[in-house]
């Protein structure tokens, strides 16, 4: 069903945490896909309850500590014993003990980088704008407010629908939100 | 101050300690009553709707003057070169690599709060842990500048790392030297990461919560759009849980090669297998009485008693003692090595330590890092802040010493008799020294002036965390 483009969304207010978790379970029951829910602080199995369960980040972590690692040694490796290889006393030019502390912190910096570059890539940020900011009451997101939004490109969304279907799920208040 | 904010109305969300087996004997690590909403209030007032205090411009005002001091003894040294100061051979590594070693140290307590207590799920870091690891930072910005200043062409500081140069050179990553500078290269990058990682929900609350346009658009920039999704929050959960795995490896790597500066050279007084694991419980003794240091004067004067409890202090006293043991310990094996080696270099090192011409120094090292910090095992120290601060400032100024001894009493007596000498820091020396200390200051007081000292959504969840708990168990 297509939705009319002047809305983004429909956006519930809850007064906890719990009274929140309870509406996202009923809202995918009821077969609700686009939608999110804006919380001050995480919360446990919400992100579940809106049928998120799997990210990429960790596997990224990983790649990026692997780079790090294997780049730091063969970097190390190269420069030691091709580039720049310096006989002292005959001893061994590829004297791999000596090149791991190096290799350890390029792995750490690597993961690290990749860790918090991920998160903020995966989660579409930095985002300047977006149609919730709209709505002064959203404001308190980041205080004490809690808020679920079902979004119109959701294939089930209506508008009236979809308003009365979250006051029944307790919202203390549900405001449209503007694209 | 302001009575405007503080003590909320709404007594259902109360938030109590039942984290430890015996709450009854233990203090809570947030003072009842506290809802979402006032501790948001509380903490983002003191960036956002109070008045600079005049404390803040006068505490501020004095590290600034330090600062200049800096820059002025900088100036100097860039101008002149390291002859200002009192290194000459054999005493080639002064107050720089002092000063170098006892600033990183102190980072470690910022880094060991936020990650290693974090895995370890121990509520009572939240409420330091964003401090301390500010002080961490920090730290490390103090720490960097030594080794700088003391490669005596400080603008060639670029050739420590590796880069196709026109010269054809590479560095030598043989030399745990130039594995100081990964060490800590990485530690800096990756505590500004996790620390910036930390900041953003906060950001967000400031971004929402500030009056003014400037500081709204400022503080909006540096949120990126944070807005709270159920998504974003479970990624940045993991990431923040991978940081923490990734940084607690690292913090104990920092300090180990750190150590290895000295461990692999074959100076008596040095060449010590014992030396990581000392410097990094070193490390983060040096890092606790820092941040006992802070967060004493900063929850007194910021009214923060209800957020920094005692229950913050005395497990912050038991951490100090446990690792002073561990310092203890180090010192111990040193002098019992010196003598079952039978190395008489080791042997002369260890006796010219303690009755040589730096003996009253090593002597005072022993009173302030091993006697003093033994009356922790008296409850009754633990809960009085006045000693509690006495005694950090103590142990602040005992691992200076330490540094001082290692680096000086080990390289003022040659192999030969006739390289034999004598080192004191010189004037400049001093300058550079308190210098740092005013910039470490400075740093501080403008991160308490715009950034929440506390982790605002931490402090929210622990409020529902403790909440929840007491509800469910009644």
């Amino acid at each position: 069903m297509p939705t009319p483009s002047s809305l983004y969304g429909v956006l519930a207010e809850f007064d906890t945490p719990d009274e929140l978790l309870a509406a996202t379970r009923r809202a995918h029951e009821a077969g609700y896909r686009q939608m999110d829910a804006y919380t001050p602080f995480p919360i446990e199995g919400l992100a579940e309850a809106l049928g998120f369960h799997r990210t990429r980040l960790p596997l990224i972590v990983l790649l990026g500590g692997i780079v790090g690692g294997i780049g730091g040694y063969l970097m190390q490796y190269w420069i030691a014993a091709i580039d720049y290889p310096l006989n002292i006393g005959g001893r061994p030019l590829h004297s791999w003990p000596a090149f791991i502390p190096v290799t350890f912190e390029l792995t750490i910096l690597g993961a690290a980088i990749a860790a918090v570059l991920g998160m903020l890539i995966l989660n579409g940020l930095p985002m300047p704008y977006h149609p919730l900011f709209h709505v002064p009451r959203f404001a308190l997101v980041t205080r004490n407010c809690f808020f679920l939004c079902i979004e119109a490109r959701d294939p089930k969304f209506d508008r009236e629908e979809t308003r009365r279907f979250l006051a029944s799920v307790k919202a203390r208040e549900v405001s449209d939100v503007e694209p | 101050m302001s009575e405007d904010v503080g003590r909320p109305q709404e007594p259902e969300r109360r938030a109590q300690d039942t984290t430890s087996t015996a709450p009854q004997e233990r203090a809570a690590v947030i003072e009842p009553g506290y809802t979402y909403a006032s501790v948001t209030d509380k903490i983002s007032a003191i960036v956002l709707t109070r008045r600079t205090p005049l404390g803040w411009l006068v505490g501020f005002g004095c590290s600034f003057a330090l600062v200049l001091l800096l820059m002025y003894a900088i100036t100097y040294l860039l101008a002149v070169g390291v002859g200002i100061w009192g290194i000459n051979i054999p005493v080639a590594w002064g107050f720089a690599i002092v000063n170098f070693v006892w600033w990183i140290g102190i980072g470690h307590a910022g880094t060991l709060i936020s990650a290693i207590l974090l895995l370890m799920r121990q509520q009572w870091r939240t409420s330091i842990n964003r401090f301390a690891e500010a002080m961490t930072l920090f730290a490390v910005a103090c720490a960097g500048l030594f080794p700088l200043l003391h490669l005596g062409r400080p603008w060639f500081f670029y050739w420590l790392f590796p880069y196709p140069s026109t010269m054809g050179v590479w560095p030598q990553f043989r030399s745990p030297l130039v594995w100081d500078v990964f060490a800590v290269s990485t530690y800096a990058t990756v505590s500004l990461l996790f620390w910036y990682v930390g900041l953003i929900p906060d950001l967000a609350t400031l971004r929402d919560r500030a009056q003014r346009r400037l500081a709204r658009v400022g503080y909006g920039l540096l949120a990126m759009g944070w807005r709270g999704s159920a998504r974003h929050w479970y990624r940045y959960e993991i990431a923040s849980l991978l940081l923490a795995g990734l940084a607690t490896p690292l913090v104990v790597s920092v300090h180990s090669v750190v150590s290895l500066d000295f461990a692999v050279a074959i100076v008596p007084g040095w060449h010590s297998t014992i030396f990581p694991p000392y410097f990094v419980a070193g490390a983060i003794y040096s890092g606790f009485a820092m941040v006992m240091t802070l967060a004493i004067p900063i929850r007194a004067v910021y009214q923060l008693e209800d957020f920094i409890t005692m229950r913050h202090l005395r497990n912050m006293a038991l951490i100090l003692l446990a690792t002073g043991l561990i310092v203890a310990y180090g010192y111990l094996m040193e002098v019992f090595m010196a003598w079952y080696s039978g190395n008489p270099y080791e042997e002369y090192m260890t006796l010219n330590r303690m009755g040589g011409p730096y003996a009253s120094l090593y002597w005072a090292l022993i009173l302030c890092n091993v006697l003093v910090p033994q009356v922790l095992w008296f409850s009754r120290v633990r809960s009085n802040v006045p000693a509690l601060f006495v005694i950090a400032l103590i142990v602040n100024l005992g691992m200076w010493l330490e540094r001082y001894i290692i680096i000086v009493t080990s390289l003022h007596r040659d192999f030969m008799p006739s390289a034999w000498g004598m080192y004191a820091g010189t004037r400049w020396d001093w300058a550079t020294f308190v210098g740092s200390i005013g910039l470490f200051l400075a740093l501080l007081f403008l991160f308490l002036r715009f950034l929440p000292m506390i982790s605002i959504f931490e402090m929210r969840e622990l409020v529902s965390e403790t909440a929840g708990q007491s509800g469910s168990e009644a």
